[in-house]
């Protein structure tokens, strides 16, 4: 039971921009994809939730092919968390979240009452519970990543994909907002999310794949896959390894 | 106080959105008891209750026939007819405001407007009687935005929702172009002010043949988007988290575009074009009930019912001739939407 791309090659109409990516998520464990600007990380996540149309390969989630699904079969099975945006209209953050329900609703059909104790639910799980009756709008943007979160969380998934959870987030935020993805996996939930900072992927994650021109370079734990002249290769550009006194734990920093 | 900075308890939305209703709702009866006693034979409260009384249980109401008439053929529909047009302009604006993610859009967006004028004018031209001006400038709205429609989907480059805007402006312009030259070759002395006075929108000749075709769409229109409401939360999200959600948003933004159309059109067909009521009227539930679709659609319904009908009343009675709705709604809208755009931001951004 996995969420796989199975020799994928992706991208936009009469645009490939990554060919022969094989990567599988399995429950419990985060995968983090890393990789420069414009190497197609967010162009694979979007196609494994089948936003964009594959263009070779398959993506099979649970072993069935991602386009046989309908959207709503594969909402209850992947949640997805886009970088936080501002949003149009002010919905109050309890409603932000009850949207993550969608996928479990009739057509007609608003929330139930067993939705919305869903909701509730996994706001005060993500330790925004608080925030519920706020406009989404007016909330700082670590928590409304936190918010989104729990939107995704809300779907009852079993996959939950998160395009560059930490973008745009402040320092203290970043960690925050990372341990609590890192918590999603001991949930049992699978957990794959890009991200620009090697560092995140080292700490956070239990595999890490590198994205280098739409193709997938390398695939296995941080510790073995993240050293120096990998990152320097990938981003060609010069990278510093800081070690802990104990050397058990490092760092990188972008010279 | 601190008391003000503690987050907002669970039922502070359902207070707002109760508060909120039973207000508009004493408005629009205020409007009406208003409307009624207004005008040349004024009708008041008692006189309009017992005319009401004696129809339910079909005893003669003793009150003059000439009473009688003007509650039952003449302010009667017109009242009702301008509460529907504004309902129905009002539940559109927020249902296209939502579907475009974007507060500044207004019903005739996809060309609903521009349609339906050119076939009144066309209508007008051909010297067809009312309710073939009627039923042209309706079929114009919908086929407009149909066309809008068909050309925005077989554009298959970039952001749907972008493309359909855009070809909803150059549709429109083009339809507008029509309506000039209807215009341009239309009888001067005859046909041109009735063109014109038809654009600048007016219910000065409805009558109870006008209700049913107005009522029937605007009711069935309301109600689609109405048992649509929390999906119509969902799709005022970005086109991708819509559908991450769960969400078939090709199918559900034709329902919704169809569903709105359909009201826009008849509300145009019935009562000319008449701007700004779609595009202020939301805002103004929105800041008041916030922006889920359950209750903001009710609640914008029946301000833009009460916000018409006033229009109207002050069309009929401010001056010796009546003002076309048109001019009041902008004359009126302007300094309004200012109004709100300096001060309720926060609320909707």
């Amino acid at each position: 039971m996995t969420l796989a791309a199975e020799r994928l090659s992706f991208g936009y109409p009469g645009r490939t921009i990554g060919r022969d990516v094989s990567l599988i998520v399995k429950p419990g464990e985060a995968v983090a994809l890393l990789g420069p600007n414009g190497g197609g990380k967010t162009t694979l996540l979007k196609t494994m939730l089948g936003l964009l149309s594959l263009h070779d390969g398959q993506v099979l989630l649970e072993g069935r092919p991602l386009s046989a699904m309908s959207v709503a079969e594969r909402a209850r099975l992947i949640g997805y968390v886009p970088q936080a945006h501002a949003g149009a209209f002010a919905f109050a953050v309890r409603d932000v979240v009850l949207m993550g329900r969608t996928a479990h609703q009739g057509l007609f059909a608003g929330a139930s009452a067993a939705d919305r104790a869903v909701a509730e639910t996994m706001l005060a799980e993500l330790g925004v519970g608080h925030l519920a009756g706020q406009p989404y709008t007016q909330i700082s943007g670590g928590e409304r990543q936190l918010v989104l979160i729990a939107r995704a969380l809300a779907q009852e998934p079993r996959y939950v994909v998160l395009d560059e959870p930490t973008a745009s987030l402040d320092f203290g935020n970043q960690g925050k907002v990372m341990r609590r993805i890192k918590d999603l996996t001991g949930r049992g939930l699978g957990v794959l999310f890009t991200t620009h900072d090697p560092n995140q992927a080292l700490r956070h994650a239990d595999r890490v794949a590198l994205l280098g021109s739409g193709r997938l370079l390398i695939d296995g734990v941080p510790g073995e896959v993240l050293i120096e002249e990998r990152l320097k290769a990938l981003y060609g550009a010069d990278v510093e390894t800081v070690q802990g006194a104990d050397c058990r734990q490092r760092a990188f920093l972008p010279v | 106080m601190s008391e003000a900075a503690a987050p907002a308890p669970a039922g502070t939305g359902a207070v707002r959105f109760v508060s909120g209703l039973g207000l508009a709702t004493l408005l629009l009866l205020a409007g009406i008891m208003l409307a009624f006693s207004v005008g040349r034979f004024p009708v008041s409260l008692a006189d309009l209750g017992l005319a009401l009384w004696s129809r339910l249980v079909g005893q003669p109401s003793g009150l003059a026939p000439a009473a009688e008439a003007v509650i039952f053929n003449i302010r009667g529909p017109r009242v009702i007819a301008a509460i529907l047009c504004g309902a129905a302009l009002a539940v559109a604006g927020a249902a296209f405001q939502g579907l475009f993610r974007n507060p500044l859009v207004s019903p005739d967006i996809l060309g609903a407007s521009s349609g339906a004028a050119l076939g009144a004018v066309i209508g007008i031209y051909f010297s067809l009687g009312i309710f073939g001006i009627q039923s042209l400038a309706f079929a114009g709205g919908l086929l407009a935005v149909a066309l809008v429609y068909l050309i925005g989907s077989a554009v298959r480059s970039g952001d749907a929702v972008l493309v359909l805007v855009l070809t909803g402006v150059v549709i429109g312009s083009l339809l507008g172009a029509g309506v000039g030259l209807m215009k341009y070759l239309a009888d001067p002395y005859n046909q041109l002010p009735a063109m014109t006075f038809w654009l600048l929108g007016s219910l000065s000749g409805t009558d109870r043949s006008d209700l049913l075709p107005l009522f029937g769409p605007v009711l069935a229109g309301t109600l689609v988007l109405f048992a649509l409401r929390w999906r119509m939360n969902v799709m005022s999200l970005p086109e991708e988290e819509a559908r991450s959600l769960g969400l078939a948003t090709g199918r559900l933004r034709i329902a919704i575009v169809a569903a709105a159309t359909l009201v826009t059109a008849a509300s145009v067909a019935a009562a000319g074009v008449i701007g700004w009521v779609g595009l202020i009227v939301p805002h103004l539930a929105r800041f008041i009930v916030g922006p889920d679709f359950g209750r903001l659609i009710p609640t914008a319904a029946i301000m833009g019912g009460g916000y018409l009908l006033l229009i109207d009343t002050l069309a009929r009675s401010a001056a010796q001739v009546e003002i076309p709705l048109g001019i009041l709604t902008a004359v009126i809208g302007t300094p309004f939407f200012i109004w709100l755009l300096v001060n309720a931001r926060k609320s909707w951004t």
